[in-house]
């Protein structure tokens, strides 16, 4: 590498202590977990004068991103002091949507916020209290552990997110397949990283579902993939709609009709089983059910995978055959997998083509992962707080044996949707919304979800910024702290990464603090620590997941964490289904019923589902939906990462913002002629559920047929009373996704995988769809 | 004469993630709608005339640049150079770098003002 090279870094300025003084600057070595929100949590150097952030580096001393930042953490010191950020806890004094508060002290709002709960335990059970968070969020187990331990309610969601559309379809998956998960081997996991030697590059690497450069999915350093292919000579294998920067590098670039991958990754394990080009050996000794997947994969030969995906059939044949002849190949997925109905088959197939080349957990490949130190880095944390009785309860747990089992222990978005509109099967009576703008982000058909928060009698919102949804229906708003604001910790997977408080923001507090502060009040049994730091400590040293010997369990502390700045486990090895790491018994395998990687999927089969990857068609699309696609003659697909945005962060940052100031839609050149526009013209993006306009940029790559819209959307700068609501409908493409349209198993929905029109905005037809949802009752 | 600096560009791997441009607006203070050291030209995704797409990402480097001589006074590298997440920028005496250049195909080599 040509600058970020460890040994070329300069030791006389930066250096191995965690922190030192650098003239007016104390110079802190930590790491940046949220807020703002991200999936990684990169290494960096805070210089701190008069308890205050004054400048941010990368720390060129991490081996996980070796210096480098994004925009975003480049630029997060006016994040942190931006003057809109919310300051003191706040109670609502006008109607919900009128924007009006008064200041109220911490001691008032968790007193407020105890009467509340008591009277809902009381009355409704705790089970009428559902938590939720959003993603890339350092709350993955706090709000969950409040859930669990301080409500005592099973009911932990994701902020209206359909189909739990968002790496759980994939985890679950992985789980049932082969007891884990896996993750592309960048060296993420070895100290010497690229030098180590035990670490192989990929000859290639299967990029599906996500743009990695951009969306650094799930403690994923997108920009490893241009490290391994600078280094390494990588080479891509890229299914997505677009042509991404990297599929512009790939040897194969499959042009996906959004929502149809499972299809075409499903032709390229027959291709190879086809033509023999499988590791017989893998499959042999760690395999189970190869011959029924055979027998599946051939009802999907390239032909057909052809006309489904708009694919051409040799590319698809070619492509097959690159990924089973690397050694190693690994397999990059992300978001989009999850968001068709199809994407724990999707998931499946993908899984079943790294087991079949015999890529899992080999040097390079598909790796397995659990987090350092058994750390329970999950939406499971503190659930062993809870009775039988209650866990029953859990939302969804009634349609989908794999939310029974907690296979990925949260209640289903959908199934409490419908229990807020309806009372069924109970009432829901609170939501403590923790760091999630559902309405401005993840929840899809976002105008019903609206109408559904408000109609909550009790909500908390805990977040950083004044959001549209609290305006919409929180009666308590707290204040959180940002990540420098912060005591925490990193884990996801490994190493184990410091966050240290190094300033103070007016009266806000961590997530830590404000679920130990509430669930001291609440349950003190359960919540022994006196401070943040004792908290943290507990959770580094509570490791429980597995029952086998890896990862071991540490006694580290927290302070002992802060001074070791990244802490990497010694327990890590390759191919450790070979080495008894996985099984709980012990035994070398797998951690499936068979020991095996199920390409069969024993479990499937015995709860009704289907055991083996199959497509299934978007539920309106060209082929499922013709006539309805005669009036919405575009496939939409939604949500493209963006470099300046997390997902609905951000929008009210300078200096991001003036990068890209607004919402864009992508359109090839003849569909923008076609419907009369140019690049930078408005458009309304339209279909049965709802429209929203955005600006147009020349797409040249896209099929002319498609249509690609950003997501996240809100307007800060406007006014954020209703019916504006800071502008949050105006540009939102969830006016069009839908909820409870998902998978058999309750995972998967068709976020990215709509129909549309699409027409020019003009003097006649302009409008405020946020003024429609909020006054009119919706579209 | 003290030797010259410039910056090298491996632009094939630019990914235009744009940190070049906002470290440097970042380091010098200059806030949103303000001149900056760097613009980030993209071109892409473009159709080539054997139906490849090609993107092609180029950092250009204004009259504002300074080289960072503060941070280059101190022992650090250009905040630029430090934090481009492909990795695709090197500083050093032009001499050096335009040797690099010549070994690096689709690479260029800026040489600032003074
Ligand atoms: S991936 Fe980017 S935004 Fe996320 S922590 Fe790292 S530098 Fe910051
Ligand atoms: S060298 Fe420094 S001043 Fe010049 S463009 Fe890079 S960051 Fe800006
Ligand atoms: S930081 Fe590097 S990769 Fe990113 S846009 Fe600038 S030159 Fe390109």
């Amino acid at each position: 590498m040509l600058t970020n090279e460890l040994e070329g870094v300069n030791k006389d300025v930066y250096k191995t202590d965690w922190q030192w003084q650098e003239g007016e600057y104390t110079v802190t070595r930590t790491n940046m977990w949220t807020a703002p929100g991200c999936h990684n949590g990169c290494s960096v150097l805070y210089y701190t004068k008069d308890g205050k952030v004054e400048k941010i580096e990368g720390d060129p001393l991490s081996p996980y991103n070796q210096g480098r930042l994004c925009m975003r953490c480049l630029d997060v010191v006016e994040t942190f002091y931006h003057p809109d950020r919310l300051k003191y806890p706040l109670k609502r004094v006008g109607e919900r949507g009128e924007n009006k508060w008064e200041r109220i002290t911490w001691d008032e709002a968790y007193d407020d916020i105890v009467k509340h709960v008591r009277e809902i335990q009381e009355e409704f059970g705790p089970e009428a209290i559902v938590s939720m968070q959003g993603t890339g969020r350092n709350i993955c187990w706090q709000t969950p552990y409040l859930s669990y331990a301080g409500f005592g309610s099973p009911n932990f969601v994701l902020g209206f997110l359909s189909g739990d559309a968002c790496y759980l379809p994939r985890t679950t998956i992985g789980h049932c397949f082969m007891g884990d998960f896996f993750v592309a081997d960048m060296s993420q996991h070895l100290e010497k990283r690229y030098a180590d030697p035990e670490y192989v590059y990929p000859e290639y690497i299967l990029n599906v579902g996500n743009n990695a450069l951009v969306s650094n999915g799930d403690g994923f350093f997108g920009h490893w993939i241009v490290d391994v292919m600078k280094q390494g000579g990588t080479k891509l294998i890229v299914l997505d709609p677009s042509c991404t920067w990297l599929a512009s590098k790939a040897e194969y670039w499959l042009q996906v009709r959004p929502g149809t991958d499972a299809a075409v990754v499903i032709a390229m394990l027959n291709t190879i089983i086809e033509e023999d080009l499988y590791d017989h050996d893998f499959v042999e000794n760690w395999c189970y059910g190869f011959e029924e997947l055979a027998e599946r994969c051939k009802e999907y030969p390239a032909e057909l995978a052809a006309e489904i995906s708009g694919v051409d059939a040799e590319l698809i044949r070619q492509a097959a055959r690159a990924f089973a002849g690397a050694n190693p190949g690994t397999i990059q997925w992300g978001l989009k997998v999850d968001q068709t109905v199809c994407g724990i088959p999707l998931a499946q197939a993908l899984l079943s083509m790294g087991a079949i080349c015999g890529d899992i957990d080999v040097p390079g490949g598909m790796m397995i992962p659990r987090c350092a130190y058994d750390i329970p880095d999950s939406y499971g944390c503190g659930m062993w707080n809870l009775s039988d009785e209650m866990l029953g309860k859990m939302l969804g747990v009634e349609t989908s044996p794999l939310h029974a089992l907690g296979f990925d222990p949260t209640a289903n978005g959908d199934t409490v949707l419908n229990a807020i509109e309806t009372g069924e099967p109970y009432p829901i009576k609170m939501l403590f919304i923790q760091s999630t703008n559902p309405i401005a982000n993840m929840a899809a058909d976002a105008p019903r979800v609206y109408r559904a928060m408000r109609s909550v009698s009790y909500n908390v919102v805990v977040d950083v910024f004044m959001t549209p949804t609290a305006i919409a229906c929180a009666d308590i708003v707290l204040p959180c702290g940002m990540s420098s604001e912060r005591n925490s910790a990193r884990v996801w997977w490994w190493p184990l990464r410091s966050i240290v408080k190094v300033a103070d923001y007016y009266e806000a507090k961590s997530d830590e603090q404000i679920i130990l502060e509430l669930g001291k009040r609440l349950e003190p049994r359960l919540f022994p620590w006196n401070t943040d730091v004792e908290l943290m400590t507990w959770w580094i040293q509570s490791g429980n997941r597995f029952h086998a010997g890896w990862p071991h369990k540490t006694d580290e502390t927290f302070p002992e964490l802060v001074e070791k700045v990244i802490d990497w486990p010694d327990d890590w090895a390759y191919r450790k289904y070979e080495l008894g790491w996985l099984r709980d018994d012990g035994q070398p395998g797998f951690n499936t019923n068979t020991g095996k990687c199920e390409l069969f999927n024993t479990l499937f089969d015995a709860w009704g589902f289907d055991p083996m990857p199959y497509y299934e068609e978007p539920p309106e699309s060209p082929v499922s939906t013709p006539e309805l696609f005669e009036e919405y003659p575009y496939v939409l697909t939604t949500g493209a990462r963006t470099w300046e945005y997390f997902h609905s962060e951000e929008r009210q940052v300078p200096r991001l913002r003036e990068s890209h100031p607004d919402p864009l839609t992508d359109l090839h050149p003849d569909t923008a002629a076609k419907i009369g526009v140019c690049a930078g013209d408005w458009i309304w993006v339209e279909n049965m559920r709802g429209k929203c306009k955005q600006r147009v940029r020349i797409n040249p790559s896209l099929k002319p047929d498609t249509v690609r819209s950003e997501h996240g959307w809100w307007f800060p700068e406007t006014e954020g009373a209703e019916p504006n609501l800071f502008g949050v409908f105006d540009s939102n493409i969830n006016n069009l996704t839908v909820q409870g349209v998902t998978g058999p198993t309750l995972y998967g929905a068709p976020y990215a995988n709509q129909i549309c029109k699409i027409y020019p905005v003009t003097k006649e037809n302009d409008c405020s769809p946020s003024e429609i949802v909020t006054r009119k009752g919706g579209f | 004469m003290a030797e010259k600096y410039g910056l090298f560009i491996d632009y094939q791997w630019c990914t235009g993630c744009h940190s070049c441009e906002m470290a440097c607006k970042v380091e010098h203070g200059w806030k949103a709608g303000e001149a900056n050291g760097v613009i980030l030209f993209e071109d892409g995704p473009r159709m080539m005339a054997n139906g490849k797409y090609e993107y092609n990402n180029l950092p250009v480097f204004t009259s504002q640049c300074d080289l960072c001589a503060d941070r280059t006074a101190m022992g650090k590298l250009p905040t630029c150079v430090h934090h481009c997440q492909a990795a695709c920028m090197k500083y050093g005496p032009v001499s050096e770098l335009a040797k690099l250049a010549e070994a690096t195909p689709r690479s260029w080599v800026y040489v600032p003002e003074q």
